[in-house]
């Protein structure tokens, strides 16, 4: 099995909320489930999924690719994506993304040699009222991204 | 009904049409990229756009229905600025390399950039490269060329059932790909060549050869499955360079599958035979026509007179055109011989007698998909049927039910309503239940021959399907049987199975013809019996390789093997080297007139697209002169359309008089559940026929892999076998070493190994009882 009982529990749960021949539509909960557990989509993992969907390998791939927040490559323990979208680069985002870079040590889509951090570019969060934001393993969310913040936030993780 | 005016023009069209679609019907032409009538609507090209009236902006042609009052115009200021625009963008990343493009000549970007598209280009930036694919041995790929039209996911999505390609990324980064490490497998997937309309797709196998204004196009007919796909050979210098489909709605629609397409390829094969050759002392010499008929002649003379005639055998194959077959049964008959055989591959003796007529589809091959329910008994219907497989997929999307009763529960990617997986010994047995059950269903008198029958559930599950689809009045069912069906040493108690079951539900029984001609070889009175069942001194074979053509080759190889004289009659140098004393060679279907007669009765004539290849001559002429050499009557024909009139005089309506499912005179008998191993050997897809046998690229595909020993989980555990295992089969005193692979779908106690191919070719009969152990 390649995902755990707790992962296709949770997979099966998304196939619930559509009719029976229409489980592709799973498929987006899908994969974001089975890149929690196993931190990125590799190609073996997107097979799985679409089989266990029932659907073609590739539908899986077309879907996994099309979207920035699925990592086709393996990322560092903490992702975290800057968004640089206009109104975030109007109100520093650009800036936090430099600040960022700065701080690590790597650019955008590489991982420090700790395997401790990936930085990514993202695109809007929906949160430009809280500009600059970033997302950190795409589930949490921080705003006002200041310098300062930021490095309170690096100090946290680490 | 709808009216729309379209630049000026007034029709009315049936609600639900669109714009692209109503400007057709007038000959109006809208140019366009991504739309295409047998696929789903995408309108991502953006070429199609026209204007309007009202609409503030233009509209994709393809996606805008029509509206009662349109009015449309397609050369309108709005509409040629938006054409040109959207010319102008498809052309940024285009590579413009049209010189060094297969396509070039035959591309619809070539042509509609020249009526739509400026003379020259304002973009000075980059163009992005984008690197090619490896989608396997048939489809060759330049992928910096592609506009992403999706017309070749759609195709594999929508017609092949398996979405094996698709567009991966997003916006600029999109590609077209299959999945990471994985080919197009498809047996149609040639089809995405013809509906790539750039060069992204191009053939691989006619890859650089010829330009397309080089090549005569000429018409022909498929000489593979019973469909008989129409077919435009195009062709240089007299050799064919490369098969497209001819459009018939009717037959193949638009499509053609890989072999009718790739199976060119054999024909300027090496191993093709183009000059007559006789055996002397073990040694074989080339000779002249004269010389090698007459030395047949002599030996087919003195072979009847000293042993008498019905010592001769003459077997062909269903491939055979009408003209070949009618002569060559005339030839056997003369010699005193009986009626030549196409029924290498059959097993029931009983069957051919049993027959009333020519058996056939029982309907038009258009009508199958529009039946309610089908059900299809023994086929590996992808492989045998890759065409038919594809209109019943369209069926069951628009809620046809279909049902399978197979001893293996193949991918077919359609949704199966009702299915029972039977192992081929038990397959009456099987249908017998399901009999039964619609009999109970339908309260009709249960016939005595299966009142022994105990159906199961997924019986009565199919039963349910047939009798449900027949209800209303009006609606068809159709119960249609196959290969496994056929070649099935029970098949004649499955044609009666199959005929109470249609008569029960009001069902059409059909069998999907395994050959181009298989109808045609029946209506002319061709047997379906084994000849080489008793010891024979003389054997004609006339493109028949026995080791791959015949049900048991083993034991077919051997009776030949024994015979004094064996002429094979052939397009190739085949394995008749080892075991015969003559070798003619006669013409493919490319090199020859002729006509089939496909499995809906339909009689297709086609002329010789080439000259014979080197001192080769078509099947009929050679029969002609051997037949007056024999001193025969009637012999003497012009032209193949005289030889065409003798063999059916009333042209197609003598035909359809023929055509006929009915089998007499034969009892079904339920046997008890079968214990110990039984062989599934189907006829491998590229094992079929001597073409696709020969032909490099569609022999380097997966279907032609060498055929592994397909074993269910439960009897793989009882043999303590596991996927990969080197395991040794016995049949009788043949045996093979193959390796083991673990199938969901098959049924317990079989063992699934194909025939008709090179590495089984020694083993026994296709349905015969095996051993199989761990190596």
């Amino acid at each position: 099995m390649m995902l755990t009982p707790e992962s296709l529990a949770q997979i099966d749960r998304e196939v619930a909320k559509y009719p029976a021949d229409q489980k592709r539509s799973a498929v987006m909960s899908a994969l974001r489930i089975a890149q929690v557990e196993k931190g990125w989509l590799s190609s073996d993992t997107i097979k799985f999924v679409a089989e266990y969907l029932g659907i073609a390998p590739m539908a899986a791939h077309e879907v996994a690719t099309f979207y920035n927040m699925y990592d086709r490559a393996p990322v560092g323990k903490y992702k975290i994506t800057v968004c640089t979208n206009l109104p975030c680069a109007l109100s520093g985002g650009v800036d936090a993304g430099e600040y960022l870079q700065k701080k690590l040590g790597i650019h955008f889509n590489e991982t420090t040699a700790d395997g401790k951090f990936t930085l990514k570019e993202g695109e809007c969060m929906g949160a430009c009222g809280y500009a600059p934001v970033l997302l950190v393993n795409n589930h949490t969310m921080c705003n006002h991204m200041t310098p300062d913040a930021i490095d309170r936030k690096l100090a946290e993780l680490n | 009904m709808l009216e729309i005016e379209i630049d000026g023009t007034k029709l009315t069209v049936p609600n639900g049409t669109t714009v692209i679609e109503a400007a057709r019907s007038i000959g109006t032409h809208i140019p366009h990229f991504c739309y295409h009538k047998k696929l789903s609507i995408a309108a991502n090209c953006r070429m199609c756009l026209v204007q309007v009236e009202k609409a503030p902006k233009p509209l994709p042609a393809c996606a805008t229905p029509v509206n009662d009052g349109m009015k449309v115009y397609t050369h309108s200021d709005m509409a040629v600025k938006a054409q040109q625009g959207v010319m102008e963008f498809l052309l940024i990343n285009h590579p413009l390399d049209c010189p060094i493009c297969d396509q070039g000549g035959e591309c619809q970007l070539q042509d509609i950039a020249v009526g739509y598209g400026g003379s020259s280009s304002r973009y000075e930036e980059e163009k992005r490269v984008v690197p090619n694919k490896d989608l396997g041995p048939l489809i060759s790929t330049d992928m910096t060329r592609c506009i992403h039209c999706t017309r070749c996911v759609r195709f594999t999505e929508e017609v092949a059932g398996m979405q094996e390609i698709g567009m991966a990324g997003r916006g600029e980064h999109s590609e077209i790909m299959s999945f990471i490490g994985m080919t197009v497998d498809s047996e149609i997937s040639g089809n995405v060549i013809d509906l790539c309309p750039v060069g992204a797709l191009t053939s691989k196998p006619f890859r650089y050869t010829a330009r397309t204004w080089e090549l005569s196009r000429r018409k022909s007919v498929s000489p593979h499955d019973g469909l008989g796909a129409n077919l435009v050979v195009q062709v240089k210098a007299d050799r064919v360079m490369r098969v497209l489909p001819l459009e018939n709605e009717a037959i193949n629609e638009c499509w053609i599958a890989d072999r009718d397409r790739f199976a060119y390829e054999a024909l300027n094969s090496e191993q093709r035979l183009t000059k007559p050759m006789v055996k002397q002392g073990g040694v074989w010499l080339e000779t002249d026509w004269q010389t090698a008929l007459e030395y047949v002649g002599n030996g087919l003379k003195s072979i009847s007179r000293d042993y008498g005639a019905d010592t001769v055998a003459v077997m062909a194959t269903p491939h055979s055109t009408v003209e070949e077959l009618f002569l060559l049964n005339k030839l056997s008959q003369a010699l005193g011989a009986g009626s030549a055989s196409v029924g290498g591959r059959y097993a029931d003796e009983r069957l051919a007698a049993a027959q009333q007529g020519a058996a056939w589809l029982g309907q038009p091959i258009a009508d199958v998909a529009q039946s309610k329910a089908v059900l299809v008994v023994g086929s590996t219907l992808r492989k045998e049927q890759p065409l038919l497989a594809q209109r019943l997929r369209q069926g069951a999307k628009r809620g046809l039910k279909l049902a399978i009763l197979n001893p293996a529960d193949d991918e077919l990617f359609s949704a199966i309503a009702a299915k029972l997986i039977s192992r081929p010994d038990q397959m009456v047995e099987a249908l017998a239940g399901v009999v039964k059950a619609a009999a109970e269903l339908k309260q009709a008198a249960v016939p005595a021959d299966v009142a022994a029958a105990e159906p199961c559930a997924a019986a009565r599950g199919i039963a349910k399907v047939l009798v449900d689809a027949t209800a209303a009045e009006g609606d068809r069912a159709s119960v249609l049987l196959g290969n496994l069906a056929a070649h099935n040493p029970r098949a004649a108690e499955l044609a009666v199975l199959a005929n109470q079951l249609a008569a029960i539900t009001g069902a059409t029984v059909g069998w999907l013809s395994e050959a181009a001609n298989t109808v045609g070889a029946q209506v002319l009175g061709l047997t379906s019996g084994n000849l080489l069942s008793k010891p024979r001194k003389a054997v004609l074979l006339f493109n028949n390789e026995v080791e791959f053509d015949s049900h048991d080759g083993q034991a077919a190889l051997a009776a030949v093997k024994q015979a004094e004289m064996v002429v094979a009659f052939s397009a190739f140098k085949h394995g008749a080297v080892d075991y015969a004393d003559v070798l003619l060679p006669i013409t493919p279907f490319s090199e020859t007139a002729g006509s089939f007669i496909n499995m809906e009765g339909k009689l297709q004539t086609f002329n010789g697209v080439v000259k014979p290849l080197g001192d080769s001559r078509p099947g009929w002429k050679v029969l002609r002169v051997l037949g007056n050499l024999l001193a025969s009557e009637g012999f003497d024909f012009d032209n193949a359309e005289a030889v065409r009139k003798a063999a059916l005089p009333q042209g197609e309506s003598g035909v359809a008089a023929k055509l006929s499912n009915t089998v007499n005179g034969v009892a079904v008998t339920l046997q008890a559940a079968a214990t110990g191993l039984v062989r599934m050997g189907e006829v491998p897809i590229y094992q079929a026929d001597a073409l696709v046998r020969r032909a490099p690229s569609l022999q380097k595909t997966r279907d032609a892999a060498a055929p592994l020993a397909g074993l269910s989980p439960a009897t793989a555990a009882q043999l303590g076998v596991a996927e990969g295992d080197t395991v040794k089969v016995q049949q009788g005193e043949a045996q093979g070493s193959y390796t083991a692979t673990i199938m969901a779908g098959l049924a317990d106690g079989v063992v699934r190994l194909a025939a008709a191919h090179p590495t089984t070719a020694q083993l026994g009969a296709m349905f015969g009882s095996i051993q199989l152990t761990r190596a």
